[in-house]
């Protein structure tokens, strides 16, 4: 059979999954499509976390950019798993005591002002409209590439699954569908790397055989790899390009964004119990890990054999896949010296004579994880399961997303704010309705993407780190915290954070070079100084205005404490 | 198990005792990823995880620091979960159905 056969099979096959799934667990009340009624269990939630995080950019794009950056890859790896410590230890466990629905709740209550929660709101969808658009562009890329669909018509497919189960199930449904998603992509990007592992280094644990000997030649892997990368004129694979400080910041900031991201938070209201809520951030961070410590094994294999491949060879004896890819404009090649050989090169490539040489090859970071298993000669079926996985990493994460957007919406500005006396089923209406005009406008960036998305991601984070991370910390372990210092707080943080990446990105994109930036640290990691900066004002401002009233600071005592999570949803409610 | 007498079983020794193990456990998270990963990297990089070809702050960087992460909230949950019953402050039964 073949790729496409085989991809349509695995891909209907998983989406009537999904759909099945939907219908069996369709909320009736708000509770069950805000935070499925507080029933979920701890394992199940942290599979649904995993799924939830882990995003068309996990999936398809990370182990690429780790294979082309190397080392400096490492502040995804670091950044993207070191956030859930600091949730597990400093957030989830108190937010579920606290026992509300969304993020701005808890700025709102804890604050006890509706301008702070107007803020947290803007800033919760903001974020996730940014993040939900890269998942479509995902989508479109796996339907364009493997079953050869029109971009346009892929994202529509992918836009009624997700329209399907998120406004029909709400929480709920999106939970154990993202529990199947999980299955699906955990195993969907092992087999491939088992497969690789297996074929280069012998040893069926990725994870050890990327520090393994290549079989061929005996050499160790990463050895033979920094070899290569010399000879080319790349900079060693272990040893990176960027600064230390850069590094330290930019895994700060992913770090900290990570444990601010509302679609993550908000699956910590979803467990029983204050106890559930610590374990199930154990378990999310578990299934995360088995995808990220593969992830490294993925990019330097993929980076091994992309360079055995195409490096000095005839272009006319180049693979199917290279010219498929080609077709899509996600690989180029310009023959500069007309000798109908690829010269794949790095920056510091010279001849024997010394004379620099020209690099001819450009490719899209974006495919080295789904073109891998074609590069590597995989069967048929790996490939196709690559391509399920791809998008049941997409749509687990449109889907948590756009529930934030709905319950942002519904909860936090009708029934929080405009609309008080909304009754119950108003609020669903609104939630559904919401949650259906969300996934338009995500399918519309999806198709028309901002050519601006990568640079938003960083952004999204950079923005997280900066404005709710500190304001919920400090909501917690501080009990002197103010209204004014919060939003003093937030506003300082965003503004610096935000200033910071649209002149480097936006305004001036030509001066974004080390040499101009701030003691170095790139816009991508400013989201920590940003962070820091917010601490700074938000205690500061404290000091000088006065306390917050006795009954926060008896809240503040309460989601200390676990005892009486049952009825803490209560005070919201 | 009876808890020792007169012991301090206040809300307030409760926060400080959370926030002691907060503090080591955090200590612990940020030697392994910004410590050995990032700040010490090249420094450990002229050594090798043993039998294998890893260099040791790469190691780190990429693999090492994950696996600590796991056990760092696990350790969090067992302490955390001890500690909640010697200050009676664990959920029973309450809030379940």
């Amino acid at each position: 059979m073949t790729v496409k056969v085989w991809t349509f099979g695995l891909v209907g096959l998983t989406f009537a999954l999904y759909i099945g799934i939907a219908i069996w667990s369709r909320a009736r009340s708000t509770a069950e499509f805000y935070v499925a009624g507080k029933g979920v269990h701890p394992v199940a939630n942290g599979m649904a976390t995993a799924a939830d995080w882990m995003s068309a950019a996990s999936f398809i794009s990370m182990a690429g950019i780790i294979s082309f950056l190397g080392y400096d890859g490492s502040v995804y790896l670091m950044g993207w798993t070191g956030g859930y410590v600091l949730l597990a230890l400093l957030l989830a466990p108190y937010l579920r005591k606290f026992g509300a629905f969304t993020v701005p709740d808890f700025v709102g209550d804890r604050y006890y002002s509706q301008a702070a929660r107007v803020v947290a709101v803007v800033c919760a969808i903001f974020i996730s409209f940014t993040y939900v658009a890269g998942q479509m562009r995902g989508v479109g890329i796996v339907f364009s590439r493997f079953l050869e669909i029109d971009i346009t018509l892929g994202v529509v497919i992918g836009m009624g699954i997700v329209f399907f189960y998120a406004v029909l199930g709400g929480m709920k449904g999106i939970t154990y569908t993202q529990v199947a998603q999980f299955c699906v992509l955990i195993f969907a990007y092992t087999v491939p790397a088992i497969f690789l592992s297996m074929l280069i280094t012998g040893n069926p644990i990725p994870q050890l055989g990327f520090g393994g000997a290549e079989q061929e030649t005996g050499t160790y892997l990463l050895d033979r790899l920094n070899g290569l990368h010399q000879d080319l004129g790349f900079a060693a694979y272990t040893g990176g390009t960027k600064s230390t400080i850069d590094i330290f910041a930019i895994t700060a900031a992913l770090m900290v964004g990570t444990a601010g991201l509302p679609h993550v938070i908000i699956r910590f209201y979803t467990v029983p119990k204050v106890r559930d809520a610590r374990i199930s951030a154990g378990w999310a961070l578990v299934f995360i890990a088995l995808l990220y410590t593969v992830a490294p094994a993925v990019a330097v294999f993929a980076r091994t054999n992309l360079l055995n491949t195409v490096s000095n060879q005839p272009y006319a004896e180049m693979p199917e896949w290279f010219s498929k890819w080609e077709d899509t404009g996600l690989i180029a090649f310009e023959d500069h010296n007309g000798d109908g050989t690829i010269q794949y090169v790095g920056p510091a490539a010279v001849t024997a004579a010394g004379t620099p040489i020209q690099n001819e090859l450009t490719i899209d970071r974006d495919i080295m994880v789904l073109a891998n298993p074609e590069i590597a000669r995989l069967p048929n079926w790996v490939i196709a399961l690559v391509a399920a996985g791809g998008l049941a990493a997409a749509l687990s994460t449109a889907a948590g997303l756009l529930l934030v957007v709905s319950t942002a919406v519904s909860h936090d500005l009708l029934k929080r704010g405009l609309r008080p006396d909304i009754t119950e089923r108003g609020e669903l209406i609104a939630a559904r309705v919401s949650a259906a005009v969300a996934v338009v406008v995500a399918g519309y960036l999806g198709i028309n993407p901002p050519g601006f998305v990568a640079e938003v991601v960083a952004f999204a984070f950079g923005l997280a780190a900066a404005s709710f991370f500190p304001v919920i910390i400090l909501g917690i372990f501080s009990k002197r915290l103010n209204r004014e210092g919060a939003i003093a707080g937030m506003l300082t943080g965003i503004i610096f954070t935000a200033a910071y990446i649209i002149y480097f990105k936006f305004v001036n994109p030509t001066a974004n070079v080390a040499d101009n930036w701030w003691f170095g640290i790139s816009p991508e990691g400013i989201g920590a100084v940003g962070m820091a900066v917010n601490f700074v004002v938000a205690l500061t401002v404290s000091r000088f205005t006065p306390p917050p009233p006795d009954h926060v600071q008896e809240l503040v005592e309460r989601i200390r404490v676990p005892r009486g999570s049952g009825e803490a949803h209560e005070i919201s409610a | 198990m009876t808890p020792p007498k007169q012991a301090d079983r206040s809300p307030i020794e409760y926060w400080r005792r959370n926030l002691r193990y907060l503090g080591m456990l955090l200590a612990v998270w940020f030697l392994v990823s910004y410590g050995a990963g990032i700040l010490f990297a090249d420094a450990l990089n002229q050594f090798r995880v043993p039998g294998t070809g890893f260099p040791l702050g790469f190691w780190f960087a990429q693999q090492g620091a994950i696996y600590v992460f796991v056990v760092l909230i696990f350790v969090y949950v067992v302490l955390m979960n001890r500690l909640d019953r010697e200050f009676e402050v664990d959920e029973q039964d309450e809030g379940s159905e």
